[in-house]
């Protein structure tokens, strides 16, 4: 393999139901930071049915070039048929490094084509650079569950792959004068291809807010006690306009729904406002949360972990202290 | 059916610390454990065992301490375990680890295999995949439900924000979630035959897999530097009445303009 050949950072569009994934904006604008550093085209690669309106839309977020597959049997995500379209384009077109969200579609495709391309993938990485003398990708993400940071290379093989977490990159804000090209091709695809068969979806909970979109969120760990317990925080949740969210400890225990659960094994979220509230701070929920804004900790343990990654630690028990923050919110919203 | 199960002994990071003093991981003492996604993976293959008869052949990749893992997957109910332990196989990747397990189920027959989603001192979920790849057989990652019909299987895959029901034909690679079962206690009838069952020890030479392909060398990706995560600055901490500490956090949200 000839690295030279390989030129061009790609992001996977993930879009889902014809509806574009925040995640791929997100990649969107570290690409563009990567794609500028190198001096090489950042490149969206979409595949869906009658997506076009999306494909503009990856323009105005960054991208130079949209690469479009359309075909019916790319409506729906399954690994067989989105594997082999991709892997053909990356053949014929070579980019040096790809993009993909660590999502439950990013996770189940990434490997399949990296395994396919026999090149590397280091999974849902945190942090993404280009190494100013080798040029090489410097790939960033926690380990042993969160209690390391190693940074990884794949220095002889392109392309360069990573799955990276939703949630910790910023988009670009939405230019709709940027110019960009769209190459839209009919993928080459039949449906013996596909080896799978969708028989039933379900949307488990239709009302629910998604927790990584929230720019305030008030959650709630072991120490809340019980499901009841919530309702003060809910309260103060809906008081701020925010969203209620849990640790690992929460949803566990059967108080919170599981898309609410923050941390390793949940979601990573970076609103502008995390209020934690009888939550330890167990190194997999920092994970989850750490890079939020502003961050308040109410919790009776001065000492817990929770307290060392917030901005404004309360001492306290979140009974006696949130219906208190509830009066006192309410009353300067109503001094505005 | 022949159900081969992919399974990992990992450090139980939920004990792993940090020295305060260097900075570095506290490695002595911490328990070895099955990879507990791997545990979820074992259980449906000994319940379709008891269903229809399958049997469920544990391979594992590791050092040779790794085999007291495969012994208690014998003494939960599986039937044979091979360990791939070679220091050949030591410093691989993903990609290198799904070659060598690649090579090895090539030599197995097998139905289904079942991995587990992730392995909690990675957190990759990648060997699986690239597996399945490597076989050229289809994948269902993130399963939570599995129901066998001769050779289709109906399988519940889980989405961020609910679920979808899949057919497929086998022979098929599965990844598993804690959602898919409550893993058994090991029993005494099987802890006594894990005593005198044999763990067969495979090396590179016993796969078929080109050595270029496995350990460090087949490894495309390589860790260039790894460090402890900072803390970031210590913030402010106030240990007041509930109502004075309830005023100053609502004074902070006024000042940055969250009300």
């Amino acid at each position: 393999m000839n690295i030279a050949d390989y030129k061009g950072v790609w992001v996977f569009a993930e879009q889902r139901d014809g509806k574009l994934q925040k995640v791929a904006l997100e990649l969107l604008g570290k690409g563009r930071d990567l794609a500028d550093k190198l001096g090489v085209e950042l490149t969206a690669l979409l595949l869906g049915n009658d997506v076009d309106n999306i494909a503009k839309e990856l323009v105005a977020y960054g991208a130079d070039k949209v690469v479009y597959a359309n075909s019916p049997l790319l409506q729906h995500f399954n690994t067989d048929g989105y594997t082999k379209v991709i892997c053909d384009l990356v053949t014929e077109l070579k980019p040096e490094a790809i993009l993909v969200g660590a999502s439950f579609i990013g996770r189940d495709l990434g490997p399949r084509v990296a395994a396919r391309l026999h090149t590397g993938l280091t999974a849902d990485c945190t942090g993404l650079d280009i190494d100013p003398e080798t040029k090489h990708l410097q790939m960033t993400r926690p380990a042993f569950g969160g209690n390391l940071m190693a940074t990884i290379e794949c220095s002889s093989n392109r392309p360069q792959m990573s799955t990276v977490r939703p949630g910790v990159f910023e988009k670009l804000s939405k230019d709709q004068d940027r110019k960009g090209e769209i190459q839209k091709i009919s993928a080459d695809l039949a449906e013996k291809d596909i080896r799978t068969k969708v028989v039933e979806v379900v949307k488990a909970c239709k009302d629910c807010i998604d927790i990584g979109e929230a720019k305030i969120i008030v959650a709630g760990g072991r120490g809340i006690g019980s499901k009841e317990g919530f309702d003060v925080l809910q309260e103060l949740a809906a008081t701020l306009d925010g969203t209620i969210a849990g640790s690992r400890a929460a949803i566990d225990n059967g108080w919170l729904d599981k898309s609410c659960q923050v941390g390793q094994t949940g979601k990573t979220v970076r609103p502008n406002l995390y209020i934690a509230c009888g939550i330890s701070g167990a190194i997999q929920h920092l994970a989850g949360m750490q890079e939020s804004d502003y961050i308040i900790a109410i919790n009776k343990d001065a000492d817990s972990s929770i307290m060392k990654v917030a901005d404004l630690g309360i001492v306290g028990d979140y009974q006696k202290v949130i219906p208190e923050m509830i009066a006192q919110i309410t009353t300067l919203k109503e001094e505005k | 059916m022949n159900i081969v199960v992919c399974l990992k002994q990992v450090p139980d990071t939920t004990e792993v610390k940090i020295d305060p003093k260097t900075g570095t991981l506290i490695r002595e003492g911490v328990p070895s454990i099955i990879n507990p996604d791997d545990k979820n993976a074992l259980e449906e293959a000994l319940v379709l065992k008891e269903k229809t008869g399958a049997k469920v052949t544990i391979i594992s990749m590791g050092p040779p301490q790794a085999q007291s893992a495969l012994r208690e997957a014998i003494a939960m109910g599986a039937d044979e375990a091979i360990l791939l332990s070679d220091r050949a196989f030591g410093g691989a990747d993903t990609l290198a680890t799904s070659n060598a397990l690649a090579g090895a189920l090539r030599k197995l027959d097998y139905d289904i295999i079942f991995a587990g989603r992730q392995a909690i001192d990675g957190d990759t979920a990648q060997v699986g995949p690239e597996i399945a790849e490597h076989l050229g057989i289809p994948q269902i990652t993130y399963v939570e439900k599995v129901e066998v019909k001769e050779e289709i299987l109906r399988v519940q895959r889980a989405w961020e924000d609910g679920y979808e029901v899949i057919e497929v034909k086998t022979p098929v690679l599965l990844t598993a979630i804690k959602e898919l079962n409550q893993p058994r206690y090991m029993n005494m009838k099987d802890i006594f035959k894990a005593y005198n069952k044999e763990v067969k020890i495979w090396s590179a030479a016993d796969i078929d897999v080109d050595k270029s392909l496995l350990g460090l060398g087949g490894s495309p990706t390589k860790v260039k530097k790894s460090s402890t995560k900072e803390p970031k600055g210590q913030g402010e901490s106030v240990n007041l009445p509930a109502k004075e500490a309830a005023a100053y956090a609502a004074s902070k949200l006024k000042e940055k303009h969250y009300i």
